[in-house]
């Protein structure tokens, strides 16, 4: 009779216990949304600034009113300059040489239907940017053209002349990792927190 | 076929529609005052007004002028008397000749949109076209004299 009690108690433990690892679906969302990693957030910026940071990008998020070519990123030739709506000036307005498509030849322009600058009243300059302020920058609607988080997101990953960078015509190198992997790093960035890194990072 | 409206005139194009716009230009219409200098948008000689901006027409194709309106060198008036064309016989701007065309085509856009322009407004307007004789000097002279005509022109 102990025995069997004994028993009883046993199995009904064993059970209490097996019940216990049982995650239900609300659960498992709790498990899968990152929690805030200030590390995790940071390492996912650093994989976002050193694409931001390329020619492909950073040509045109110059930090004077010239753009910027050529994988030096120097300045652009025949003083062509930002103007006010970052559509050039007079005679040497982008759409002057630069069209809708890239023009083949190795330094033939580029193209693109939306090739500009940023205006001048909102430059969102990324050169000579350390990769704190980069990212303060990114986040700050006042600096990044109005942008929430989830449209920062957006112009990552569907923005034509974004998608640009990826197809840029002959003799130009792609940025340092494709599109997808690049909105992958910025969602990520964002997702553990948006956090920026330190003032010292490079 | 494409049809362009040049000058003031349509014509349908039989051409493909990559055919960079000089060729229609020159060698379908027949229109030889543009210029092919690089062929690569560097030196300005090719230029033309696309519904009234200053394109390159070396790397324009012609399937982005259809259905618009084009002006070239021999367009830019009736009668050779815009006031840069007046001002370019004054002083007696070129040299060779060869990149005048789209020197004038530039500074038309110029002066259409800046009435008395700067010497900086000059600069940011014209240093995409490029001259080998040197002419510089005597193009921004004729830029400021063609101003005060176009200002003269404009009071009377």
């Amino acid at each position: 009779m102990k025995k069997i009690i004994y028993l009883g108690i046993v199995l009904f433990s064993v059970s209490l216990m097996v019940l216990s690892f049982r995650t239900d679906s609300a659960n498992r969302k709790e498990l899968a949304a990152p929690a805030k990693d200030s590390v995790g957030s940071v390492k996912a910026f650093m994989s976002v600034y050193k694409v931001l940071m390329s020619p492909r990008c950073m040509n045109c998020h110059p930090s004077g009113d010239v753009p910027l070519q050529g994988e030096d990123s120097h300045l652009h030739t025949m003083n062509v300059k930002r103007g006010v709506d970052g559509h050039g000036l007079y005679a040497a307005r982008c759409s002057n040489c630069h069209q809708p498509a890239n023009t083949p030849g190795v330094h033939m322009p580029p193209g693109n239907p939306k090739w500009a600058l940023p205006p001048a009243k909102m430059p969102m300059v990324f050169q000579g940017r350390t990769p704190r302020q980069l990212a303060l920058q990114l986040l700050d609607p006042k600096q990044n053209g109005g942008r929430t988080k989830a449209q920062l997101i957006d112009h990552m990953a569907k923005d034509d002349l974004v998608g640009w960078a990826w197809h840029p015509g002959d003799g130009r190198k792609l940025p340092p990792v494709n599109r997808a992997a690049l909105v992958a790093q910025v969602r990520l960035w964002i997702a553990k927190g948006a956090y920026a890194p330190a003032a010292k990072a490079k | 076929m494409i049809t362009i409206t040049v000058n003031g005139q349509r014509h349908d194009l039989d051409a493909d529609p990559n055919m960079p716009l000089l060729w229609a230009i020159r060698d379908i219409l027949g229109l030889t005052g543009t210029k092919y200098g690089c062929g690569a948008a560097q030196c300005g000689a090719c230029t033309v007004h696309l519904n009234g901006e200053a394109v390159r027409s070396c790397v324009t194709k012609v399937s982005r002028a259809a259905g618009q309106q084009i002006v070239t060198i021999e367009g830019l008036s009736a009668n050779n008397n815009h006031p840069l064309q007046r001002a370019w016989n004054e002083l007696n701007v070129p040299q060779c000749g060869y990149c005048q065309s789209g020197q004038l085509m530039s500074a038309a856009v110029l002066l259409r949109e800046n009435p008395n322009p700067t010497d900086q407004d000059i600069d940011d307007a014209m240093s995409g076209n490029i001259c080998r004789c040197g002419t510089y000097q005597r193009i921004r002279a004729a830029i400021h004299k063609a101003a005060e005509l176009q200002s003269a022109g404009a009071k009377l």
